[in-house]
């Protein structure tokens, strides 16, 4: 199956304007489709469902940037389906691409695929792309008080930062006490 | 009579216990926050990322070459499951074919991966649910591999030998000797193991019904791999999607049915039987002497005696080890099943000797998100099992 096929079924599912998808060539062979960010969930669960095509599996969401060409991102989703069990007849894969301008945001896909949840993460963490609709969207690899994001092709890797010490909680001795004493009280009222 | 006092009624409220990140069973540093009733897990919360060491935005500023031995480092229990992926994806942009002693090559050395990284998933998780003797003697078979990796390389870890573009050099003397020795020494052993924990009570206890996944949950939460074999899904990328002519080799996929802890054992202990049949198919293919590599020089540094004799060889060889090699524009992805699930690099390439962007597809991170899925409900003394199960490895999921 092919990009053009997999639109074509795409749209025989869930009608709509054949203008939503870009199929292209890519390097790999891989079935390679463009889609509007607007349509991305609709489409997704189009996928995911389809007897057709029955692409139940999330493999990776990344992200590229190609600064300084507009839009500026391109947010890529790999997509399988395994072909046995019950998952589809043949094994399939699919390249599902979203062309993002630099300050936009893309819906969340994780309502589709619960996969999505820290592939999602990552993307806001490294490139800071908001996704929309995302339960937990917090940093996942780097700390939650770092600056920048560190996939961006901006983002300066020849500085020297100062290493970030923590200190931990100190408690006087008074302090401690005083605390267990609250929380104790505090469970015996309720 | 004086009235009594009732006793106050019996408090319930929920107790949060903080695992890791240096607990000894977290296979690195994954840090999990427990909420507990009783002995019974309500809540959890998975913190990643004290491993991050940025290899793939250090892999941006890399000529292509010299980023294999920063990829080994990410899942450092499957470098060359890693490193393989890698050269797969490059060579799929340069449109290069490999000869086919090469490719079995490769095979035998991924396979090779595959039983080191599951006899340490086997030492540690047997370790974990008390069966110390098990470690001692995975651990003994493990280090026979690593040897062979020493042989090869002269590194035991990551020794980059596989090289975009065919291998570092050619086998080294009694290569094929040591291989067949361990293969014939494994096999036993590992029956041996089995012994030790399929039929044991204990083993059985700990793990059966524990940590239990449906098929439609391994598939939403992306844990291709054993655990989704375990659970009856028999996707395998050597099967679904052949490459390094897997298809021209005899082997099972090994498909369990209840997905819990005890068929993920069972599972990796069969894939290691098959790597075995696999290694020994792919050993009697190569020939001891031979090609090993594809012999285009401007991918692969020419041969040593070339460059002190030959003009033209110098001038390659100065310009591979200076400016390395450019790869056409175009994005790639080749996904390879390692021993974790499917592992495989998105590269994108801007037609440079560097990388525009490289990404991993980490199995170990999908498998540390469904974490909660897998532990909640269950009891605080199954966490360890659960975790061992799924066989998590921090520098894949951290990257």
């Amino acid at each position: 199956m092919d990009s053009t096929a997999i639109i074509d079924a795409l749209l025989r599912e869930n009608p709509g304007d054949p203008s939503w998808f870009e199929p292209v060539d890519s390097a790999d062979g891989m079935p390679t489709v463009y889609v509007l960010a607007e349509h991305l969930v609709d489409t997704c669960r189009v996928l995911r469902d389809s007897p057709e095509l029955r692409f139940v599996l999330l493999a990776d969401i990344t992200a590229v940037d190609y600064l300084p060409r507009t839009p500026r991102f391109e947010v890529i989703y790999l997509l399988v389906c395994p072909g046995t069990s019950g998952f589809g007849t043949t094994p399939r894969r699919l390249r599902l691409k979203v062309r993002l301008p630099a300050g936009a945001t893309i819906p969340t896909v994780s309502t589709v695929w619960p996969a999505a949840n820290w592939a999602e993460r990552e993307l806001y963490d490294m490139f800071g792309i908001v996704v929309e609709g995302h339960p937990d969207l917090r940093r996942i690899l780097m700390p939650e008080d770092w600056e920048g994001h560190p996939g961006l092709r901006d983002y300066p890797v020849q500085i020297k930062m100062p290493v970030k010490t923590y200190e931990p909680l100190q408690l006087t001795e008074q302090e401690f006490v005083a605390n267990i004493e609250t929380a104790r009280s505090q469970s015996h009222r309720e | 009579m004086p009235q009594l006092e009732t006793t106050p009624e019996l408090r319930t409220e929920t107790m949060t216990v903080n695992m890791g990140p240096q607990h000894p069973s977290t296979h690195g540093v994954l840090r999990l926050v427990l909420e507990l009733s009783g002995e019974t897990v309500v809540n959890a919360d998975t913190t990643v990322g004290y491993l991050h060491t940025g290899i793939e935005k250090t892999a941006e500023q890399k000529k292509w070459q010299q980023v294999i031995p920063l990829v080994e480092r990410m899942d450092y229990l499957g470098a060359q499951s890693n490193s393989l992926a890698f050269c797969l994806a490059v060579e799929k942009l340069l449109g290069v074919e490999m000869p086919d002693r090469v490719t079995d090559i490769r095979v035998l050395i991924a396979e090779l991966q595959r039983i080191a990284s599951h006899l340490v998933w086997m030492a540690t998780h047997a370790l974990e649910i008390g069966a110390v003797s098990v470690m001692m003697y995975c651990f003994r078979e493990r280090e026979l591999l690593l040897n062979i990796n020493e042989m090869l390389a002269g590194f035991r870890m990551f020794p980059s030998y596989l090289r975009i573009g065919g291998l570092r050099e050619d086998l080294p003397a009694d290569f094929h000797k040591t291989v067949k020795e361990f293969l014939d020494r494994f096999g036993p052993k590992l029956d041996e193991y089995e012994g030790l924990l399929t039929r044991n009570q204990i083993w059985l206890k700990r793990t059966k019904g524990v940590g239990v996944l449906s098929m439609q949950d391994t598939l939403d939460y992306g844990l291709v791999g054993p655990i989704a074999r375990a659970a009856g899904v028999a996707y395998d990328v050597r099967r679904a999607f052949p490459y390094l002519g897997y298809d021209t080799y005899e082997f099972d996929v090994p498909v369990g049915s209840a997905g819990d802890v005890y068929d993920r054992y069972l599972v990796r202990v069969e894939e290691m039987r098959q790597s075995a049949s696999i290694s020994r198919q792919a050993l009697e293919r190569i020939t001891p002497r031979g090609v090993y590599d594809i012999q285009d020089y401007r991918i692969v540094p020419p041969p040593k005696d070339k460059v002190y004799t030959e003009m033209e060889a110098l001038i390659q060889h100065f310009l591979i080890y200076s400016q390395g090699f450019t790869v056409p524009a175009g994005e790639a992805y080749v996904p390879v099943e390692g021993p974790r699930g499917e592992h495989g690099f998105s590269i994108v390439s801007d037609g440079t000797n560097r990388p525009y962007r490289i990404k991993l597809r980490a199995p170990s991170f999908y498998a540390c998100q469904g974490l909660p899925k897998l532990i909640v409900g269950g009891m605080i003394a199954d966490v360890i099992a659960v975790i061992g199960s799924t066989d998590v490895v921090m520098g894949d999921v951290d990257r």
